[in-house]
């Protein structure tokens, strides 16, 4: 264990690592939901950070952008749309925490197990060096092509199904464009 | 760095996310837990990356693809929170027992 502190990069993980720990209890043990939804964008930034840290320079931004740019504005309109509880005196969960903390903790210790049992000799190496822009690019448009143009698809989808569900019914607007 | 400590930050993070999937009542702040866990995914999938240094990048490509889908399923998944708070005048998951016989 004490070369394990020996190294800087440690110290930078232990650090992000206390800090997504923090912000990733706080998301879903604050009343407000507010609150929850700003302190998951700090857990996203702290792994963003750690994605830094391993060499991903690239899906890091992509993180900062998509999720803390984009997503959580799109949680703060759903829960301003939806009138979700702010107030500090709404329950917010339901009365089975036990289980659910039950739940919650065979599920750590089953992956902790498995992974430490299955990886626990593996090394990040090579760290600080990134992977280029360059060679995501190329994968994206050489190998992956097939899923990339799926996943676009998914988007679009998506895209249109939330128009489609989120507009009003404007009532007799079928019977005009029939005319 | 050891290939564990990301691996067991990542469990951390998806058992909290499977806590808060569990206990909320509000729509939305069910979907904030989903978030987490997908989160997670895409650490471990990265982690996995940096021991491995695959020719082709698979493991940030597919946290790409993640993300993609994550946000996707966000915008679903607030549009329908959003018409069945229009319906129902209510997004917690316990009142939506319409389907229950």
């Amino acid at each position: 264990m004490g070369g394990w502190f020996a190294e800087a990069t440690n110290w930078w993980f232990l650090l992000i690592a206390i800090f997504i720990a923090f912000a990733a209890l706080r998301v879903v043990t604050a009343t407000n939901v507010v609150h929850s939804a700003l302190f998951l964008v700090a857990a996203l930034a702290g792994t963003a950070g750690l994605f830094l840290l391993l060499g991903a320079q690239f899906v890091a931004w992509v993180l900062v952008l998509v999720y803390i740019g984009a997503v959580i504005v799109l949680f703060l309109f759903g829960i301003m749309i939806t009138r979700a509880p702010t107030g500090p005196k709404v329950e917010v969960d339901n009365p089975r925490k036990g289980l659910a903390a039950t739940a919650a903790v065979l599920t750590f210790a089953v992956m902790v197990y498995s992974s430490v049992s299955a990886f626990g000799h593996m090394e990040v190496t090579k760290v600080g060096t990134g992977t280029a822009t360059e060679l995501i690019g190329d994968q994206l448009m050489g190998r992956f092509v097939l899923p990339f143009e799926a996943v676009s698809f998914v988007l679009l989808a998506a895209l249109v199904g939330g128009v489609t569900l989120a507009r009003k019914d404007v009532p007799g607007e079928d019977v005009e464009e029939e005319q | 760095m050891s290939l564990v400590q990301f691996l067991v930050l990542g469990a951390f993070m998806f058992s909290l996310g499977v806590y808060g999937l569990l206990i909320r009542r509000n729509a939305v702040m069910v979907l904030l837990a989903i978030e987490l866990m997908l989160n997670a995914v895409n650490l471990n999938l990265i982690a996995f990356e940096a021991a491995l240094r695959t020719a082709f990048a698979g493991g940030q490509i597919f946290a790409i693809f993640v993300i993609t889908v994550a946000a996707a399923e966000v915008g679903i998944g607030l549009a329908i929170v959003l018409l069945i708070f229009r319906n129902r005048r209510s997004a917690n998951v316990d009142e939506l027992d319409v389907m229950r016989w």
